[in-house]
This record gives C-alpha cells, structure tokens and sequence, in this order.
C-alpha cells in the first residue's frame, strides 16, 4: 500500500488584479517531508506558502489535504472555497510568520490556548496541559504568564511556533520566520524548528538561510516567476544548480557556509 | 397607520423658507469667519514664548471648549445685555456665541497643525536669517494648513449644524422657519423632513469632500 | 456699575442640582444605548455584505450630517404622528441621542477595528477562527482599548449636546437654569453659575481622558481619534 501524500498541490494559481504572482505549481508533499523554499523577493515564494492554509484564496488550480480536494469547482469560475471548509484545513495545517502576530492582550499560555477553546472547544484544564507541555517543547514554560510584550523577538516567535503547534497540525507552514529578528536571536528560532523537524513532523519553510536550509530540509525548492524552476535533495539543488536561475541566485549566497 | 404625506403645504411656504436659508447662510458665514480668525489668533498665542499671551489663551480655549455652546447662546442673549451698553439682537447672541466656540476649537486645530511641522523647518528659517513672525507667515503656516484642511473643514461642518440652535432664541433660521410653518400648517412632519434633508444635500457632499482630503493626507506627505 | 447677587442663585441651588441630575439622565440614556446601537452599526457597516454595509453607512452619515436640534424636533413633533405613539420631552431626548450618539461612536468602533494590524487577522484565522470569532476574541478587545480616548471625548460632546433638550422642555440644567433666570430675574447670575457648573464637570472628564491618553502613551498603546 502506498503513502498517501498529506497534500496534494496541481496547476495552483494566484493573481492579484492583473499581476500573476503563482503561475502554474505542482507538488505532492509527503508526511515527514521538510520542504525549504529559496527565491528571490518576488518569486512568489510567499504567497506560494500563504494559498496552503488560505491566507490568500487561489485564483487557479487544486489543493488536495488528506485526500480531500478543498473547494467546490465552478464552471468557467475558479473553485469557491466556503469560510466552514477553511477553517477546518487551518486547525490541521499551522502557520507561523515572520512577523509573530502574537495576540498583545492574551498572556503566553492565554495565545497558546485561544485556539484550542475557541476553535476546538476544548476544556479549560485540559487546553492548558496541552499548551503548558508545547511550551516546554519550545522552551518557554516559565514565560506562560507574560504578555507578549514583555518578551524578546526570538522568544515571541517561539511562543507563535507553540500556538500553531498545540492544535496538532498534519503540516506545518514557516513564512520567513527568522526574518524580523535581531542576527543574535536567529539562532533559538532554527533551533526550535530543527527540533520539530527532527520529530518526524511534516513541514515547509520559505527562508533566506541557505545553510538552514541545507542542513535540515529533505527537499529544497528554487522559485522565480511565479514557478518552481528547480527541486530535489539540497545537495542537488544547492551545490549542484541546474538551473540557470538557481546558480545565479546562490551565486550572491555564496558567504554561506554548508 | 397610513400618514399621507403632503409636501405641498411646505412647498407654498417656500418663501418662508427661502428667508431661513439666506439666515442660517448669514450666521454661518459670520460665525465661519469670525470663528476661524479668531481661533488662528488664539492658537497662535497659545502657542506663542510670551507668558501673559498664552495663559489667557489657554483659559479662553479651555472654557469655550468645556461648555455647550447652547449655554454660551443663552448666556449672551439673557445675561450680557444687562451688562452691554447696547442691544443685543438674536442674530448677534448667537454669533457670539457660536464664534467663540469655534474659535476656541480651531485654535486646537491651528496649534496641532503648526506643532506638527518639523523644528528643522523652523531652524532652517531661522538659518536663513528669517524672523518669527516670517518663518511663521512663509514656511509654517503655509504646509501647516495643508495638514488641517481635513479637521478644518469639519469644524466647519460642525459650525453649520450649530447654527440651528440660534432658532433656540427665535433666530429666523432655516429650522425656526421650518417651526414657523409646521405649526401654522400643522405638518410638522414634512416641515422638518424638508429641513433634514436640505442639511443632509447640503452637506454631504461636502462630507465627501474631507474623506478624499483625508486619504489624500494618509497616502501621501 | 452692575451690581452682582448672587443669593437667589444660591436659594434656588436645589433647582440647577435637580437639573445637573436630568441633564446625567440623559446622557446615561443616550450612552447606554448609543454604544452598543454603535458598535452594531459599525460592524454592519464593515460587513462584506453590502445588505448590512449601506443602510448601515447611510444612517451613520444621515445623523452625522444632519443638526442634532432638527433630528430632536423630527422625533418630537413628527414622530408622535406617524406612529400614534405618547411623545414626551425624556423619550423624544433618548431616542435621538441614542441614534445620534450612535452614528458617532460607529465611526469610533470602525477606526479602531481597522486601526488593527493586519496580522492579527491573518493570526486569528490560522488557528481556525471564523470571522465573528475573531472579531470578538482577538480585534475588538485590542480596538477598544484604542478606542477609550474618542469614546471620552465623544461622550463629553454627547453631554454638551444633551442641553438641547432644554428646548422641548425636559428639565435638564439649561432648562432650569433658564427656569430660574425667569423667576428671579438674575439671568447674568443664573446662566453665568449654570455655566460654570458644566465647565467644572465637563472640564474634569477631559482632564481624566488626558490622564488616560498619556497613561496609554507612556505604555506605548497608540490610540485612535
């Protein structure tokens, strides 16, 4: 019997007025898989990673998750996708962005645990044992009474990481998330993320770390144009470009160390 | 229950109402004048380095600000007369009061309009050899307008709809007309629908006006 | 030279405090209607269905644009007629302070909402919420927080307003105040103390909102106008 893959991406689409930001992408994402995305600013890469969980709403193409096609096709209209269907893909795939996005009037534990009573319904005691122990997993027990205001950016990004994974998400989604940090708080961040990724736990991750990338992905994308002009292993696509596109943008990433 | 609806009666009115409107036109146009210069002179005193300028300043801000305007009304029709050595009509009672309210407003607008200039523009004056009294007539208040127009013509919104309670003291107003009439005619009902809406067609578009001014301040500069 | 007495003020005080308590019904009213009636305009107002989002826009600028003086006498002299309904000078006051206030404080609630950054939203509906979700679990409680200086100020506005019920007779300050002035035949006395009354009550609530604004500021919460 085969694996079945947890997401299923064909033809996918996304247009903003008249500019065509996603053009056509195709990829089966398979569970364990830890998917790096490169590219330029503009490549598309972002929005890319914002259409998996419907933060942007795709002009074209199918989004299968665990074999179900998200949507009800149109004809001559792309698909529509109603709000009850999205939120139901959300819980099972996680988002954390570059920018934290933190709810400032919750504490810690308070973010962590929104999604689980107000989503899932699920009992006061039991929603803070759940979150209590994703905290500790990101390192941040002690900081469970805190706002978020009083916490650094790299600890912030750590308690995003927690909330999104307390609703025990199939899939994982990163958009830049060492981008916004001072170069001395990148570290806790990817180090966090390596830890989930050593789990087992599927994920995706546009970054700008080549070496990140390098070291924990299983497979590496290079995007531009609105399409994925290159993937394969990272020793493949990152010291083995065949893609023109590929060697010239590692070319200017060359300071990185693998 | 059916109301039949009888624009008619108000219509043979019309010169009545005509009367109301070149008034209440009247009283806003002294009280925006009036208003507005004042305020420009109160906020430029409340703004000013001289002590003696700034505290009377901010007293006459600060209470004109704090009290309704309807009282202020009432104030120079029933009391300032005893003290005037002159008569004093609706029309002025009403005007004073509705000009020192507005004034007392506008001076906020004119102060925060010329505090939000950068001191680099004043020192870049001052570096040329300009002196207070240039650097505010030529470089300040020039942009600072600009950034007020938004709140300035709200006021001046504000200051139209204002001019209804000087029919308070039987000020022969649009609205003291519209009473006039309704309670001759017994129709109360499309007397004061007539009376909304021209306030409504009248100011609308003006309305309109301060949201383009608005996203034009928030977009660029 | 006048000659100020300020006795009868004093002996008829009962008179103006009986009217302070009117003229705080009145507001209290307004307000307890006028907020919630508010933030329902501005939710419609921002829905995506363009059912809710007219009328909704169109009330609010209908009231804002239109003199709070002449919507009173509307509700007082006209609708008694159309809706075979008791006027008295309290419900015609409430009823259009309420919607008056309400047009107002809408497009207070409206700044605040879109005054939250874009993230929250986006946050909010990663982990599953819906939009009355969000808006009741993560917007509003930032927005209203934002929202607490306009609604001061707004609400001090919506007391200076309430005098206008003087002129349908409700009995609030103004109206005593004049009342009195008739009586004892000490206008310059009677409106110049009425004055004073609303300046120390209006000016002390300003005071507080400034205490307000710079305790916001100073934890480095931004506001909205």
């Amino acid at each position: 019997m085969s694996i079945e893959p947890i997401l299923t991406i064909r033809g996918l689409e996304k247009s903003f007025a008249d500019n065509d930001v996603l053009r056509g992408i195709d990829l089966d994402v398979m569970p364990g898989d830890c998917i790096a995305i490169l590219g330029a600013s503009g490549s598309g890469k972002s929005t890319f990673l914002r259409c998996l969980n419907f933060m942007e709403i795709p002009t074209g193409g199918e989004i299968t998750h665990a074999g179900t096609t998200i949507g009800t096709a149109r004809a001559g209209k792309p698909r529509h996708y109603p709000e009850t269907e999205l939120t139901q893909v959300r819980q099972k795939v996680g988002m954390v962005f570059q920018q934290f996005n933190l709810f400032p009037h919750m504490t810690v534990l308070g973010n962590v645990t929104e999604g689980l009573r107000t989503v899932q319904r699920m009992d006061k005691s039991s929603a803070e044992t759940s979150a209590r122990a994703e905290l500790t997993r990101v390192g941040l027990a002690e900081k469970a009474d805190e706002y978020p205001s009083r916490l650094s950016g790299g600890q912030k990004q750590r308690v995003a990481i927690a909330r999104a994974l307390a609703l025990a998400p199939d899939l994982m989604l990163f958009d830049e998330p060492t981008s916004a940090l001072d170069p001395e708080l990148v570290g806790e961040v990817l180090n966090v993320i390596r830890g989930i990724a050593d789990e087992g736990r599927t994920m995706m991750l546009v970054t700008h770390e080549v070496g990140f990338a390098y070291h924990v992905a299983n497979r590496v994308i290079f995007m531009a144009d609105g399409i994925i002009q290159e993937i394969g292993p990272p020793e493949q696509v990152l010291k083995n470009p065949q893609n023109a596109r590929t060697q010239a943008f590692l070319a200017r990433h060359k300071q990185f160390e693998f | 229950m059916d109301y039949v609806w009888d624009f008619g009666s108000v219509y043979e009115y019309r010169a009545a109402l005509w009367v109301g409107l070149i008034n209440t036109l009247r009283i806003f146009g002294i009280c925006l004048f009036a208003g507005l210069s004042l305020g420009l002179a109160m906020g430029l005193a409340r703004y000013s380095i001289r002590r003696w300028l700034r505290w009377p300043a901010a007293c006459f801000i600060e209470f004109f600000r704090n009290t309704p305007v309807l009282v202020q009304i009432f104030w120079f029709y029933f009391a300032f007369p005893i003290l005037a050595p002159f008569e004093i009509s609706a029309l002025m009672a009403a005007a004073l009061g509705i000009t020192l309210n507005s004034a007392a407003f506008s001076a906020e607008i004119f102060r925060g309009g010329i505090q939000s200039i950068d001191p680099g523009q004043w020192e870049a004056g001052r570096a040329i050899g300009m002196r207070y009294r240039e650097i505010m007539a030529r470089i300040i208040l020039p942009q600072a307008v600009r950034r007020m127009m938004p709140a300035l013509t709200n006021r001046g919104i504000e200051i139209f709809k204002m001019t209804t309670l000087a029919s308070a003291i039987a000020y022969a107003d649009l609205l003291h007309q519209a009473r006039l009439i309704a309670s001759v005619n017994f129709n109360p009902i499309e007397a004061y629908t007539v009376v909304a809406l021209a306030f409504f067609v009248i100011l609308y578009p003006i309305v309109r006006v301060t949201y383009v001014l608005e996203r034009r301040m928030a977009k660029g500069d | 030279m006048y000659e100020w007495d300020f006795s009868a003020v004093l002996d008829n005080s009962d008179l103006l405090w009986q009217g302070l308590v009117g003229t705080l019904t009145i507001t209290g009213t307004a307000l307890a209607f006028g907020l919630p009636l508010g933030l329902l305009l501005a939710l419609s107002r921002l829905s995506p269905s363009r059912w809710l989002a007219w009328p909704a826009g169109f009330v609010i600028e209908f009231f804002r644009t239109t003199p709070p003086l002449v919507q009173l006498f509307w509700f007082f002299f006209a609708l008694p007629i159309l809706m075979d309904i008791q006027m008295t000078p309290f419900l015609a006051a409430a009823i259009t302070f309420s919607i008056q206030s309400s047009a107002f404080f809408a497009e207070v609630f409206r700044a605040g909402i879109v005054s939250i950054e874009r993230g929250q939203w986006e946050a909010a509906r990663a982990i599953g919420m819906q939009r009355p979700q969000a808006m009741r679990r993560i917007i509003l409680p930032q927005a209203v927080k934002r929202m607490i200086p306009a609604f001061t100020e707004r609400s001090i506005e919506l007391m200076k307003t309430t005098t206008l019920v003087a002129t349908v007779s409700y009995a609030d300050l103004l109206y005593q105040a004049n009342e009195l002035a008739q009586k004892t035949f000490r206008p310059i006395e009677v409106f110049t103390v009425t004055a004073l009354i609303y300046f120390v009550v209006i000016f002390g609530l300003s005071l507080c909102v400034q205490g307000i604004e710079r305790r916001l500021a100073v934890s480095g919460d931004s506001t909205v106008r």
